[in-house]
């Protein structure tokens, strides 16, 4: 039953999104409420870069619900290394992305709702969106205390972040979009969004670390479903549109036609880690040998996530010259990645004098290095 | 009057710009050349300033946080040009005009201003604003009878870049018929014109110019007395393939890739090849499987591959060695850390499975498991990098039969397997049989290995795999 219903809304949505020129042919108005059946964060992403580039929002406006599987979300300007523990994120499978919109980080995981509000350029207001969400909570639970900042955030009980928000403009379009926190888990979030890499000097946007408070927390028996579902209930009152929600699937090339190369960018190396402005870093750290602690002090810069410029500081001698040489060289121009940087240094070991001795310093040295990553 | 046509037709685009008008078709009702010249806009090679429009909201400055093209870029009109931010919103600015960027106004990160100057751009009359306007700017050193000119009581329409290669080739517009809306005069038409004058078929200009699709179609039939004056030359546009070559540099990964490759290079190579039948081991895999699965492990063929080779190690030391740069001293390696070759990602890399001479078939399919989860992860350590000593690279899950390896430094040998293929072969009684065959090909060190080593080691490697009860024979 749901099956089919979904099918219908499927091709329904297809009939729209192929003609848009001609514009919705239902007898309801031209408002569109969708949901992504999907929690993989890339392809949530990609469908909302696909409905910015080709859907014609003259005369219609559209809301799309999403949520995703753990995924860690930076801004479109910012530093991972700077919002992150990358480290964390590698250990405990939880996916990186870099949305297209500005704003700061956000932690995501089935426990938090991602609402984003298209319109046409001209009719992008933030404040309306978001009061249009604190209407939806008072409606469904008319003792919340949530309310508005004046940086778009929403508050519940004046001191708790529960929701963050971004956007992106475009030619002819924009969207907005924001969290809500409703069952997220806090230990996570605030475990994986404090970055232990030190020295970071950038003007990347920087993230403004609040407290926050899951909607659960303040009353239990509340659902991201039920959360949905009012804020649906509220938008289509106030669009005056059916309180019908489509369901869409992110990976459907019939219905969203070059969606899959959408999903493929966003996950690129080189949109993730290679979009970050460019940073230096300038830090230090000790190397404990065979009863000695050595002093190693590391400058870098870094420029679309690849090493630019990289200087090493050790104890004379420690390493031949030559083989320090060989190392730096390798690294510039190399990905600032843990995972290049292993396989170059074990590739380069191999050309390396055959002695064991150097090659357990050099094994340090890199291991060493590969943590700043 | 001409002023106050320039006022209502801005509402259409050009808000903010003095330099640019658009006239609709019955500006061509305007006699006067000289006004035409005061209020007409943009000639070529005219520098205008891009203004940073309106945010929305109230937004006065934004920060620049990257910018798409850089001074010399030629750009069209809504090509990216940038990217601002203004509290957390990310807005990209696109071109209104095409033409070529001259001046930057900012550098990244600094404060942009909403109604100040973004860029500047150098506008290309010709290519000037988008097809679906009748474009009739007029270039300076204009002709007369090159404006607007009477053929029977029509105007001839055409574009600046048109009337100039008209110009430049001494053509009447009067005497080439337009195929164009309107019967507006294309380039087509004037290099046909031209082709049918000199019977020679023209190269194409010089920019290979998309010429943009007209809104009407091309396809108006032309007055039969036209016709006949059309002798159809077909004018031979080379196809026109626009992709370009890409270079980038080598880096990272792939840098060390070519000093490892140059330095084996001098190994002085050689090679040896056989086939195993792999019949006894298909069977002997297929019951220990479900044994392996319930320990939790996934047992593969390169288990019994890298145990039998450090079996056959324990007998020819020699290919577990390495030699130092100098070619004076060979070291016999005690550990046998037998390297997989895997493909990832990356490219190749090469994690070891430790001294597999002290562990069992089990013991190396668990840690081949763990090698390949990190390795397909991403989050090998250079542990499990390095201090490999001998290499067994299985080509033959993607596919092939015999290779040529290449030694990884400081290694002495090398063995790639082949894909494993249903061959028929002759059993001992003469009869044809089913068959499970894999090729292997070595490669060795000739400085320090010799053929016949080699070929001993692999007929014993070869002996423990197709008959694996031997092996019980030899296991430590």
């Amino acid at each position: 039953m749901v099956l089919q219903a979904s099918l219908k809304n499927c091709l329904q949505l297809s009939c729209i999104l192929r003609t848009p020129k001609v514009g919705f042919r239902s007898t309801t108005s031209g408002s569109l409420i969708i949901q992504s059946t999907s929690d993989d964060v890339y392809q949530n992403l990609a469908v909302e870069d696909w409905i910015h580039d080709h859907m014609n929002l003259e005369n219609r406006q559209v809301l799309f619900l999403w949520r995703n599987s753990p995924a860690v979300v930076i801004g479109r300007h910012q530093n991972p290394w700077q919002e992150c523990n990358l480290r964390l994120l590698r250990q405990k499978n939880i996916k990186l992305a870099r949305r297209r919109s500005g704003g700061g980080t956000v932690y995501h995981d089935l426990g938090n709702i991602n609402l984003t509000f298209f319109t046409s350029r001209k009719k992008y207001e933030r404040m309306e969106n978001l009061k249009l969400v604190v209407k939806a909570l008072k409606a469904l639970r008319p003792q919340l205390d949530v309310h508005v900042t004046d940086r778009y955030d929403i508050l519940l009980d004046r001191h708790y972040k529960i929701s963050g928000t971004a956007a992106k403009l475009g030619r002819t379009t924009a969207y907005h979009h924001c969290t809500l926190l409703c069952n997220a888990d806090k230990f996570v979030l605030s475990s994986v969004l404090k970055s232990p890499y030190k020295g970071i000097k950038s003007n990347a946007t920087p993230s403004m670390p609040a407290s926050v408070k899951n909607l659960f927390e303040e009353d239990p028996s509340l659902t991201c479903e039920m959360l949905l579902d009012a804020i649906a209930e509220e938008y289509a009152t106030q669009h005056q549109t059916d309180h019908h929600i489509t369901l869409i699937n992110p990976s459907d090339e019939t219905v969203l036609p070059g969606i899959n190369n959408k999903t493929k960018e966003l996950q690129t190396w080189d949109w993730v880690y290679g979009k970050t402005p460019k940073f230096s870093i300038s830090t230090c750290f000790n190397m404990v040998y065979k009863d000695s602690v050595l002093d190693v002090k590391v400058d870098m810069d870094v420029k679309h996530g690849r090493i630019d410029v990289c200087n090493i500081d050790l104890p004379e001698q420690w390493l031949p010259p030559a083989v320090c040489n060989e190392l730096v060289k390798s690294l510039t121009g190399s990905k600032f990645c843990p995972n290049e940087t292993t396989t170059l240094a074990a590739t380069l070991l191999r050309v390396c004098p055959q002695d064991a001795e150097l090659q357990s310093r050099w094994n340090l040295l890199c291991e060493n290095m590969i943590m700043l990553m | 009057v001409c002023i106050h046509r320039v006022r209502s037709c801005s509402g259409i685009r050009f808000i903010k710009s003095k330099y640019v008008c658009v006239f609709d078709k019955s500006a061509l009702k305007f006699s006067h050349q000289q006004r035409l010249f005061r209020t007409s806009a943009v000639s070529c090679g005219q520098i205008v300033q891009f203004k940073l429009s309106d945010i929305g909201e109230g937004i006065t400055e934004v920060t620049v946080k990257e910018w798409y093209i850089k001074e010399g870029d030629s750009v069209s009109q809504f090509d990216s040009i940038c990217e601002v931010q203004s509290d957390k919103a990310s807005v990209t600015i696109t071109s209104r005009y095409d033409g070529i960027i001259r001046k930057l106004h900012y550098n990244l990160d600094e404060i942009a201003y909403v109604g100040k100057p973004l860029v500047d751009i150098e506008i290309d009359a010709s290519k000037g604003v988008s097809p679906e306007e009748d474009v009739v700017e007029t270039p300076p050193m204009s002709h007369e009878e090159h404006t607007h000119q009477e053929i029977k009581g029509h105007k001839t329409l055409a574009t600046p870049a048109v009337r100039r290669l008209a110009m430049e080739n001494n053509i009447k517009l009067s005497e080439v018929v337009g195929t164009g809306k309107d019967n507006r005069i294309l380039k087509e038409d004037i290099l046909n014109y031209l082709a049918k004058q000199t019977g020679a078929i023209l190269p194409p200009s010089p920019k290979a110019e998309i010429i943009p699709p007209l809104p009407k179609s091309e396809t108006v039939p032309a007055a039969p007395k036209d016709r006949a004056r059309k002798i159809p030359v077909p004018v031979s546009r080379p196809i026109v393939f626009s992709g370009k070559d890409k270079t980038e540099p080598v880096t990272g990964f792939h840098k060390a890739m070519v000093k490892t490759m140059s330095a084996a290079l001098k190994i002085p190579h050689f090679g040896y090849c056989d086939e195993i039948d792999l019949t006894q081991l298909v069977q002997l895999r297929e019951e220990l499987k479900p044994l392996a699965q319930i320990r939790g492990v996934k047992l593969s063929f390169m288990p019994f591959f890298i145990k039998a080779a450090s079996l056959g190690l324990l007998q020819y030391p020699i290919l577990n060695a390495s030699l130092d740069e100098s070619c004076q001293n060979v070291t016999y390696k005690a550990s046998h850390n037998i390297g997989v070759a895997m493909d990832t990602e990356q490219g190749l890399i090469v994690p070891n499975v430790k001294n597999v001479q002290v562990c069992s078939v089990f013991e190396i399919a668990s840690e081949l498991n763990r090698l390949q989860s990190l390795g397909s992860a991403g989050q090998l350590g250079t542990n499990d990098l390095s201090g490999g000593t001998f290499t067994l690279s299985n080509i033959g899950t993607i596919g092939g039969t015999y290779a040529k390896p290449v030694i990884l430094p400081p290694e002495v040998a090398i063995g790639a397997l082949g894909k494993i293929q249903v061959l028929p072969r002759f059993n001992g009684k003469g009869e044809v049989f089913k068959a499970q065959i894999m090729n292997v090909s070595w490669s060795a060190d000739h400085r320090i290995i010799d053929g016949a080593t080699m070929a001993r080691f692999s007929n014993l490697w070869k002996s423990y795999l197709e008959n694996p009860a031997s092996m019980l024979l030899d296991l430590k």
